[in-house]
């Protein structure tokens, strides 16, 4: 078994910014295990600007905020990085078992941070009642479809939900020649940025139904339409308030959940309802030498504020090695 | 040409007789209507292996359940699925119930349900942990199981096929012209099919296939069955199956173990009329969650991942299992609800013999193929063995299901042993099947599909024709 002073879990914006913290806080002897092709995770498919404001002061696309970060990365030969690297078992005592082609290997850092992100609630999760036929998305993998893999999952849609990625979805699909027909959100308001409302819903006049939600699906192979009804305070439904859309697609975008499952196999005490790890400082785990940052610790609104919190998991892991000699 | 058996329906019974019939000199076809096999009934249940108890004595569906709960092991060994014998608990909760739960162990006893006995409080605090404090006694029999159902019906047919049956999937059953005595031409969506004797295993359309060949004295009704998928993090919930006592129509809710390591909750009892009506309802989920939180109190709603109902073919209390002497070659198998899955190889063999009453020669063939290889799985062996995999074949580490740590080489053989859509890869691999349902792997999964079976992205379905996922293809035009 390979001993590292520092494996980091993910080579997204977090992950990254991690890595390349915690090598100029000293740290000598990195691995970086991603499972993707590719360094920049789910910023690969966000071609859409906003990114960096606040931490660049510029105003970049995804792909554009995930290269500043690369470059740094490449550029250290310090920074070992892993790619189609996929991370399978983690034990308590960090040992790590991940998965390439062709290899299965095993690694034991002295310490680890984890930048594993989120993935987003799925239909399930908010059990929307209904048939189970195609045509249902989460948003997120609706983005990859388009974006990455240049297909159009539907053209008539609903989305279910308004985070972020929802909003933005809504205008890809509408530049993309398809219909929103509705924007679905059982909250009084959004949970998405402003700017994404007025930008992705307003300026291409998508309705969106506050305190509403999906009360039916239809459809046998493909969706058919949907049932939508109005909601109280309470989030139970209002008696006669119910209306039909038709459409062949419904995005889901209900919101992210930190990915855990990995330091959750460890041991590490999770907040069962956040998916978050309990701890008192940010960025620590109840076992000593985990750490977590970017989206797996807390899920953010910008990604400038992922990279800001993984550059103090970075400091805080090299801290941790050095209190170790 | 002249078929000696035509058998209608590919669901866990259809795909019982055909490769129980496969043992012998006979021209066999199986006609299934939809894209895959086992995309009925057979698709959306408990995947239970039943030890024979909950059944009136003297009932058919009672005698066939404890004979197929034998047979089930031996075609687990021959067939490389996975069988569990994790054993049942019924559980009763006041002293009117443990009445009613010896009443049970004596009608198991009758009908030959080996081993069983009332396990007291202590026992099940040491063997149940998480089990309901207010739980007094509970009939426990060992000899349940869990199967992954589809999986079981997947290998039957691919095993049948090895021996020679032909199956027809995409083959919808549409009339039947009896041309004589034992005498029959089926008229389907892909041709005509000539044939001696016909088997009618159509589960929820056995009335309307029986009607065809002019029998009308049953009915199917549908009983939709709602039941919840629970994250696998939560493998260890259960040890056993747990059931309350059985109602009148159903078993009740139970806490269920899966073979792939999901506990699973359900299923609901509802009769309505629509055989297609697959819709699960926020009322489901409450009656479950409700019924299932009294076996185990600790079953948390968010660890729910996925959900589905599942109808079952309800023809009377009994399975009906006849030759119709009104049609001469006609066997009906209909009314097959639970214990149905459990009960199928055993129904097989009462087919066979039927149609050797009915003047059927069975000829052993002088080469029987009994065996077929266990598929790998990676999820279900430890990682030394997975090392040693990924060194003989690359493809073992390509992992494209993350949730359910599935590789592209366990797609590709899926593929290679029969899945043509989306839901068929799922079924046999478990990609697409965790938490996140499908948002990571589904662009890869359609890539090797599309290119496994040589189509466009755009063709790739869900389930068959009008399934597809994706409506044009950007890139590519
Ligand atoms: C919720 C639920 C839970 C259950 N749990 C259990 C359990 O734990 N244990 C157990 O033992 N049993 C259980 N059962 C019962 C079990 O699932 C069924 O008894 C069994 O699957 C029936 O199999 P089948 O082959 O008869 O039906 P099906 O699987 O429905 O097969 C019939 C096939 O015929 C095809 N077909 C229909 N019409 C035509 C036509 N015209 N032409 C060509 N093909 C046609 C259909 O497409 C279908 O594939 C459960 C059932 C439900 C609903």
């Amino acid at each position: 078994m390979v001993s590292r002073d520092l494996v980091i879990v993910g080579g997204g914006p977090a992950g990254m910014a991690a890595a390349v913290s915690a090598y100029e806080n000293g740290v000598k002897d990195i691995l970086v295990l991603e499972r993707d092709q590719y360094l920049g995770g789910i910023l690969n498919q966000c071609v859409h600007t906003g990114f960096g404001l606040e931490y660049f002061k510029e105003i970049l696309t995804g792909p554009e905020y995930a290269e500043r970060f690369i470059e740094k990365v490449t550029r250290v030969p310090e920074i070992e990085v892993s790619l189609k690297s996929f991370v399978v078992h983690l034990a308590k005592d960090k040992t790590l078992t991940y998965i390439k082609p062709g290899k299965l290997e095993t690694v034991r850092p002295k310490a680890l941070i984890m930048a594993t992100g989120c993935r987003e609630k799925t239909r399930e999760m908010v059990h929307i009642p209904g048939t189970r036929p195609a045509g249902i998305f989460s948003a997120g993998l609706a983005q990859k479809l388009i974006n990455i893999e240049g297909l159009l999952p539907g053209k008539e849609v609903v989305i279910v939900g308004s985070g972020d990625i929802g909003l933005i979805m809504a205008r890809r699909f509408t530049l993309e020649g398809a219909k929103v027909n509705a924007v679905v959100e059982i909250q009084k308001q959004s949970r998405g940025l402003l700017r994404n409302v007025v930008q992705c819903l307003e300026d291409f006049e998508i309705p969106l139904y506050f305190s509403h939600k999906i009360a039916k699906i239809y459809g046998k192979d493909r969706v058919e339409m949907v049932d939508i009804v109005k909601v109280d305070e309470q989030f139970n439904e209002v008696a006669g308030s119910q209306f039909r859309i038709a459409c062949d697609t419904i995005l889901v975008s209900v919101g992210l959940i930190p990915e855990n499952e990995l330091i959750e196999m460890a041991g590490v005490e999770l907040d069962k309802n956040t998916n978050s790890p309990v701890s008192d400082e940010v960025n620590e785990t109840s076992i000593p030498g985990i750490f977590v940052c970017g989206n797996s610790f807390k899920v953010y609104d910008l990604v400038d504020s992922v990279t800001k919190d993984s550059v103090i998991a970075g400091r805080i892991a090299a801290e941790y090695l050095r209190s170790l000699k | 040409m002249l078929y000696d058996v035509v058998i209608i329906g590919g669901g866990i019974v259809g795909t019982s007789i055909a490769r129980e019939l496969s043992r012998y000199n006979l021209r066999i076809a199986l006609l299934e209507k939809e894209t895959e096999l086992a995309f009925g009934v057979s698709k959306s249940n408990s995947g239970i292996i039943h030890p024979g108890t909950q059944n009136p004595p003297g009932s058919l569906k009672g005698c066939l359940c404890v004979q197929g709960n034998t047979l089930m092991r031996k075609l687990s060994k021959e067939l490389g699925f996975d069988f569990k014998e994790v054993g049942e608990l019924i559980v009763a909760f006041t002293e009117e119930e443990i009445a009613r739960l010896r009443q049970l162990k004596k009608e198991a006893e009758a009908l030959g349900v080996p081993r069983t006995r009332i396990v007291d409080g202590r026992w099940l605090k040491a063997h149940e942990p998480n089990l309901s404090g207010k739980a007094l006694v509970a009939l426990y029999a060992p000899t349940a199981g869990i199967v992954s159902p589809y999986r079981v019906a997947y290998d039957l047919a691919e095993n049948a096929g090895r021996n020679g049956v032909e199956i027809r999937t995409h083959t919808r059953v549409e009339g039947i012209a009896p041309a004589g005595l034992f005498q029959f031409e089926v008229a389907t969506s892909s041709g005509i099919f000539k044939t001696r004797y016909l088997i009618n295993s159509a589960g929820l359309h056995a009335d309307d296939v029986a009607r065809m060949a002019g029998i009308d004295d049953f009915t199917v009704r549908p009983r939709k069955g709602e039941e919840f998928l629970l994250d696998k993090k939560r493998h260890y919930l259960t040890n056993h199956v747990i059931f309350p006592l059985p109602t009148k129509i159903s078993k009740g809710v139970l806490v269920i173990k899966t073979s792939d390591g999901n506990p699973m909750i359900g299923p609901t009892a509802e009769d309505i009329s629509d055989k297609e009506d697959l819709s699960t309802s926020d009322a489901g989920l409450a009656k479950v969650l409700t019924e299932a939180r009294k076996l185990v109190p600790s079953i948390d709603e968010n660890d729910i991942i996925a959900y589905f109902a599942g109808l079952r073919p309800v023809a009377g209390d009994d399975f009906i299992i006849r030759h119709e002497d009104k049609v001469p070659g006609l066997v009906t198998v209909a009314g097959i609800q639970s214990p149905g899955l459990t009960s199928a190889p055993a129904i097989a063999l009462m087919v066979a013999g039927i149609l050797k009453k009915k003047g059927l020669a069975l000829k052993k063939k002088l080469l029987f193929h009994k065996k077929r290889k266990h598929a790998i799985h990676l999820f279900e062996i430890p990682l030394s063995r997975t090392k040693k995999l990924i060194k003989k074949d690359a493809g073992y580490g390509e992992i494209v299901c993350r949730c359910e740590m599935v590789s592209a080489k366990e797609v590709r053989d899926a593929i290679c042993h029969g899945a043509k859509t989306m839901d068929g890869i799922k079924f046999r691999t478990r990609a697409q099947a965790g938490r996140c349902h499908g948002s990571f792997c589904t662009t890869r999964i359609m890539k090797i599909l599309a290119e496994e079976t040589k189509k466009q992205v755009t063709e790739v379905t869900k389930r068959g024709r009008g399934s597809e996922l994706v409506k044009e293809d950007r890139a590519n035009g």
